[in-house]
């Protein structure tokens, strides 16, 4: 059972924060010293996956190779998240400044965030913060640049290779792995590539010290995280908690009421029923989440829901490998057939041992994940399926 | 073909005539196109001197880098979970009533066109949608309505 | 051994070289992992996921062909997660395709059915999504039939244009559901730079990618009483045969492949080498006639290096890729061309045959021939000088269906008159051969004496090397010949479409200066054409150019200009090289083409 209350925290958006001020202050530290703040505080990647990110750090910081980039995740493609994008709306110089600490440690002189291309609006204006964040950079002494680079609407660039095989001017296809970005990323050099978020939460731990941020969340979660809530709430939008909370208390303080379901972790997370709410924790030891928290209240038909997902990964897939480009499309068509009844109810047991196949196969996180869901709501809402 | 040979060794000027500069410039097709032509890319792959095939397999790898013919203002209505809980079906009914044509298609005056797309980010303030880079979310039908003659009334 | 790294596979111990994969080790210990988008030609791509094994500690399968072997790995082949996910994956393929099975090309030949049927897959397990795809068929192409029916979207072709190739005329279209791989704009074949190489028709594993056969043609004009049909097999085909009828690659079978061509029925059984004799006659003299005006006459408007012009694959990269070149090109026409011109004329007026009841049959290792016969250019006997061009393998089918035990067959002789072949045309078949025929040829024309290599052997200009060079001084030339006294001949051998691009790049940034530079369209030349047997690799390569040097070896005249029937022909049709006639007959001319 979980020993946290849900609690509302704001790192992020704290505006008390003079970010030239803290760049500098960071930047005098030794790459050591700042290294070991990042370790200490546990903070783990807000981009899903969940990476140490003072291990990522540390595994680049130990190449060799003179050429490496730090690279800013800004994909943001994930269903029913949005909290990357009022990060980079409201606090930008946190993120630069983020990338240029984490230069410093890895020995990087050039950075780039990759922004969706359905951010493009954002653009200009993080141009200027940037030309800002550069003159900062110069009057401190600090050899760092950051180019923004935009996506053109592919989901599956946010996973890291894909994002740097588009920044390459490629198609986003998922490269083999090994070897991991650390070793061999942007151009085949070094590089750390964190989400936004983990981005600004390391900036911040500069600030506050590992020892406050650690304090918040639990041994496997440490700190607070950005919740994009949406789906049947009266309050949806951002909101900083405290990690390790029961969904329980979640559903308290953002449903309407009526809420049958959640799903964590957007489209390839994981679909929470109302019977389990008590017993699920959110975070690393329960059920993670890039941030994205949808909402479902009784009206909803999760078989709708389902399908929703399953076609935006049949679309969203880049289609090079087996299990994924055509799991995906007999997950879409299996299920509506069930629905006709032009397939028997049994068929969804030959289904979910193809979501398995197709988690235990992929060639990415994408297609590994779509079992998340599929399960989850499956086995949940085994007669929405059917009837 | 003269304007679109111009464009692209202007853009191509900007950018660099490298792989990395491949997106880039097709981006920039698109805001001044808003699609990219046989001619455009025939273009692009022999300014930056890669296969035509592996442009094309490229762009069309991106729901943004059209290679079919759109129009000038290219809209698209979110069809993810949130919002189309929301109501993103009524959005594209009132839509496809106002502009009289259906999803995936352009007006015959190559004004606008309708497309659906993924997740735009704004789940909280469903429905959303773009017309080209620009966002509008909480559509309401008497919203959209007003929106698109906005449009209509500065084409 | 510091570089070798021990991991458990199946429970045996095996080492391996750092840098190897699972799957190499697997190999070395016999164990047989499925494969589909791998292939050993190629980058590795990962994509089939046919080739999944299980690593104890880690949750997901891993692809055996992508993965490194790291030190202390434990692997299972066959465990129940691992055959369950193959078999999805089969079926996920299967689901996919139009699996039309005894009307395709492929049949027993497709490694996608080679797994279904290991698999003893009897009845689809997942639903077919065939009906809702709009798959299309590419037929215009005379080289190759593209049918994305039956595509399984390894991507093998499209590394193969690319990485091999540097043609880039496929590459992977779309996303998610809807990618395919495609042409430019979906263009066909026909319209777009592809070479008709068919190295990428070679490595489909399936029947998406195949050659278009002109079997029904070819057995119309054998059984049409009214025809007569000669064929003409290349250099390349006599290696390589033997190994679609069930013989190790290696075997040489010049005498059962002239046998089984006279079985089958046709007219006259000629030889391709008779003409690539001749080609080394043109081609040399030519060379030396450019030099002549380069290094004499002073004349500006002669180019030089001058290009090899036998690979029809070689031909039209050039066209599309580097038009300005083409005046680099040799105007002499390809042996099959050049065989296809003379067998209407200089044949039919010997034979007293008439050339409107000639059909013109070649056996090839290449698909690009195909599309050279049917080139405008190449109708200078008045007909279109080549008929039908059948790859190697089209040949198999027939001696295949005409129920010949081709083993069991006695080696016969070739027809005369153009049948008779110096071990010089044979290396026509190996990259660094019409080099090293034509050295052996224009340097005893030059200086009067053999080439100055143990047993002719020109052997710098043989091997596997993507690039190779070789210089010969020219010292105590005749004096017809003074010019060249002790200039030193550069000579520059590639093979492959890839190392093309890197000779052409260095000559063109003036990096590289050479005399006449061979280029073969294929990877080691035409024994790795496109038509040969599937499969081809480098291992299969090395051997089939083994062959063709043993076969060298063993002919009793060696150098072109000795061949009888090409001295004959000078004497009593041609003239000399480079005559009118000759012009007319044996040399060409090309087109510039646009690069998509
Ligand atoms: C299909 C897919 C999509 C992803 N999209 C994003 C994304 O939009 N933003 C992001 O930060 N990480 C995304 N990731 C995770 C990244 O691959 C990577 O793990 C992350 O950027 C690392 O940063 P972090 O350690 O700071 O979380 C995605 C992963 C997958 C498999
Ligand atoms: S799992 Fe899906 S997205 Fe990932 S590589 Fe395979 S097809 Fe592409
Ligand atoms: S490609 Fe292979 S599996 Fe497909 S129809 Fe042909 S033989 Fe059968
Ligand atoms: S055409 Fe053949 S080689 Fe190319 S992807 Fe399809 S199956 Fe593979
Ligand atoms: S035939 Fe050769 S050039 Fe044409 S697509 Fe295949 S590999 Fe490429
Ligand atoms: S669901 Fe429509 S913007 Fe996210
Ligand atoms: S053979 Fe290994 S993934 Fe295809």
């Amino acid at each position: 059972m979980p020993d946290k209350k849900l609690k509302r925290v704001d790192i992020i958006f704290n505006e008390d924060c003079n970010c030239n001020e803290v760049l500098t202050n960071s930047l005098k530290k030794s790459k050591d010293e700042i290294l070991k703040e990042i370790l200490d505080s546990g903070l783990r990647g807000r981009g899903g996956a969940g990476f140490p990110t003072g291990l990522k750090w540390k595994f680049a910081s130990q190449e060799a190779e003179k050429e490496k980039y730090v690279v800013c995740n800004a994909d943001e493609g994930e269903p029913g998240t949005f909290k990357d994008r009022e990060i980079l709306t409201r606090v930008p110089l946190k993120v630069f400044g983020g990338m240029a600490i984490c230069a410093k440690v890895i020995g990087a002189k050039q950075g780039y965030v990759y922004l969706r291309g359905e951010y493009q609006f954002l653009k200009a204006d993080l141009e200027k913060s940037l030309e800002e964040f550069h003159a900062v950079l110069k009057d401190i002494g600090f050899d760092f640049q950051i180019k923004i680079t935009m996506g053109a609407g592919a989901y599956i660039c946010g996973e890291e290779s894909a994002l740097f095989e588009s920044m390459e001017g490629n198609r986003g296809e998922p490269r083999n792995k090994p070897p991991y970005p650390t070793v061999s990323g942007f151009r085949n050099k070094p590089t750390v590539i964190n989400n936004v978020e983990t981005l600004v939460d390391s900036f911040m731990i500069c600030r506050i010290g590992s020892q406050k941020f650690m304090e918040l969340g639990t041994t496997d979660s440490r700190g607070s995280k950005l919740f994009s809530i949406s789906g049947d709430t009266p309050i949806a939008g951002i909101y900083e908690l405290e990690l390790g909370m029961a969904l329980e208390d979640f559903v308290e303080e953002f449903g309407d009421g009526d809420t049958k379901a959640v799903q964590v972790g957007g489209a390839s997370g994981f679909c929470v029923p109302r019977k389990k709410f008590k017993e699920t924790i959110i975070g690393f030891e329960g059920v993670p989440t890039g941030g994205s928290m949808m909402l479902f209240n009784s009206s909803r038909s999760m078989y709708n829901v389902l399908k929703n997902y399953v076609e935006f990964f049949e679309e969203e897939s880049c289609g090079q490998c087996t299990p994924c480009r055509v799991g995906c499309q007999q997950l879409k068509k299996g299920i509506e057939a069930i629905k006709k009844g032009e397939k028997s109810a049994s068929y969804l047991k030959t289904l979910q041992k193809l979501a398995e196949t197709m988690k235990v196969s992929s060639k990415c996180g994408l297609g590994q994940s779509v079992a998340n869901s599929f399960s989850s709501i499956v086995d949940n809402f085994k007669e929405e399926m059917i009837y | 073909m003269p304007e679109i040979k111009e464009l692209v060794t202007g853009l191509a000027d900007k950018h660099g005539r490298t792989r990395e500069s491949l997106l880039p410039i097709l981006q920039g097709i698109i805001t001044e196109e808003r699609f990219i032509s046989d001619d455009a890319l025939t273009e692009v792959a022999r300014e930056l001197d890669i296969s035509a095939a592996l442009v094309y397999g490229t762009a069309t790898f991106y729901s943004f880098l059209d290679t079919k013919p759109r129009g000038k203002f290219v809209i698209r209505i979110c069809r993810t979970i949130t919002c189309d809980m929301k109501g993103k079906k009524q959005i594209i009914n009132t839509l496809e009533d106002l502009l009289k044509i259906r999803v995936g298609e352009t007006t015959k005056d190559k004004n606008f066109t309708l497309l659906e797309t993924n997740c735009l980010g704004w789940c909280h303030k469903g429905p959303a949608m773009l017309i080209n880079d620009d966002v509008f979310t909480e559509l309401t039908e008497d919203k959209i309505t007003e929106i698109i003659r906005d449009y209509m009334r500065n084409i | 051994m510091a570089n070798t790294v021990n991991i458990k596979i199946d429970g045996i111990d095996v080492s391996v070289e750092a840098g190897k994969t699972v799957l190499d080790a697997a190999k070395k210990l016999n164990i047989h992992i499925p494969t589909l988008c791998y292939h050993e030609d190629l980058c590795v791509a990962g994509n089939c996921r046919v080739c999944v094994v299980e690593q104890e500690g880690v949750n997901n399968l891993v692809a055996s062909c992508a993965i490194p072997a790291q030190k202390g790995m434990v692997i299972h082949t066959n465990s129940h997660k691992v055959r369950n996910a193959r078999r999805h994956v089969v079926e996920l393929l299967l689901s996919e395709h139009n699996a039309d099975c005894t009307k395709c090309y492929k049949n027993t030949k497709c490694e996608l059915q080679d797994l279904a049927s290991e698999m003893v897959i009897n009845e689809h397990m997942f639903m077919d999504l065939v009906p809702d795809k709009n798959y299309t068929t590419d037929k215009q192409s005379p080289s190759i039939i593209k049918d994305d029916s039956k595509c399984i979207r390894c991507q093998r072709c499209v590394r193969t244009c690319h990485d091999l190739q540097h043609v880039s005329a496929l590459g992977v279209a779309y996303k998610g559901d809807h990618m395919k791989i495609s042409t430019f704009f979906e263009h066909p074949m026909y319209e777009v730079v592809c070479t008709n190489c068919g190295q990428c028709v070679n490595r489909c594993p399936t029947g998406a990618l195949i050659e278009k056969n002109y079997l029904d043609e070819v057995w119309d004009a054998i059984y049409d009483e009214d025809k007569h049909v000669i064929v003409q097999t290349a250099p390349a085909t006599r290696i390589a045969l033997g190994e679609d009828l069930g013989m190790e690659s290696g075997s040489i079978v010049t005498g059962k492949m002239a046998a089984s061509l006279r079985r089958l029925g046709f007219d006259s059984v000629l030889d391709t080498d008779f003409s690539a004799d001749l080609t080394i006659m043109e081609e040399g003299t030519e060379l030396l006639t450019r030099l002549k005006k380069a290094l004499v006459d002073k004349d500006t408007s002669v180019k030089l290096p001058m290009f090899t012009s036998c690979s029809p694959g070689w031909v039209k990269f050039l066209e599309h890729t580097y038009p300005d070149y083409l005046d680099n090109l040799s105007t002499c026409k390809s042996p099959q061309q050049m065989f296809g011109a003379l067998a209407k004329t200089y044949y039919a007026e010997k034979k007293g045959l008439d050339p409107d009841k000639i059909v013109c049959v070649s056996i090839m290792p290449c698909t690009a021939k195909k599309f050279e016969a049917n080139r405008p250019e190449m109708r200078d006997s008045g007909y279109q000088d080549v008929d039908m061009g059948l790859t190697t393998r089209e040949l198999a089918v027939m001696i295949k269906q005409a129920g010949i035990d081709f083993q069991e067959l006695p080696d016969e002789k070739f027809d005369s008159l153009m049948g008779e072949s110096s071990g010089a045309a044979v290396i026509f078949g190996a990259t660094g051969g019409v080099m090293e025929a034509a050295l052996r040829t224009a340097y005893e024309i030059v200086t009067g004496r053999e080439v100055p290599f143990k047993n002719l052997n020109i052997t710098a200009v043989r091997g596997m090397e993507g690039v190779r060079e070789a210089n010969i001084k020219l010292e105590n030339v005749l004096p017809a010949w003074s010019f060249l006294e002790g200039v030193e001949l550069k000579t520059a051998v590639a093979h492959g479409l890839t190392n093309a691009h890197q000779i052409m790049e260095a000559i063109h940034k003036g990096e590289a200066n050479y005399h006449f530079v061979e280029v073969m369209g294929c990877p080691g030349g035409c024994i790795g054409g496109g038509g040969q047997p599937i499969p081809t690799t480098p291992e299969i390569r090395r051997k089939r150019a083994e062959a063709i040097y043993r076969e060298d070896e063993g002919m009793a005249v060696r150098k072109s200009h000795e061949n009888p029937e090409v001295q004959q022909i000078y004497r009593e049709f041609l003239g000399e090289p480079l005559s009118d006639k000759s012009h007319w007959l044996l040399h060409t001319h090309y087109v510039k083409r646009k690069r998509v």
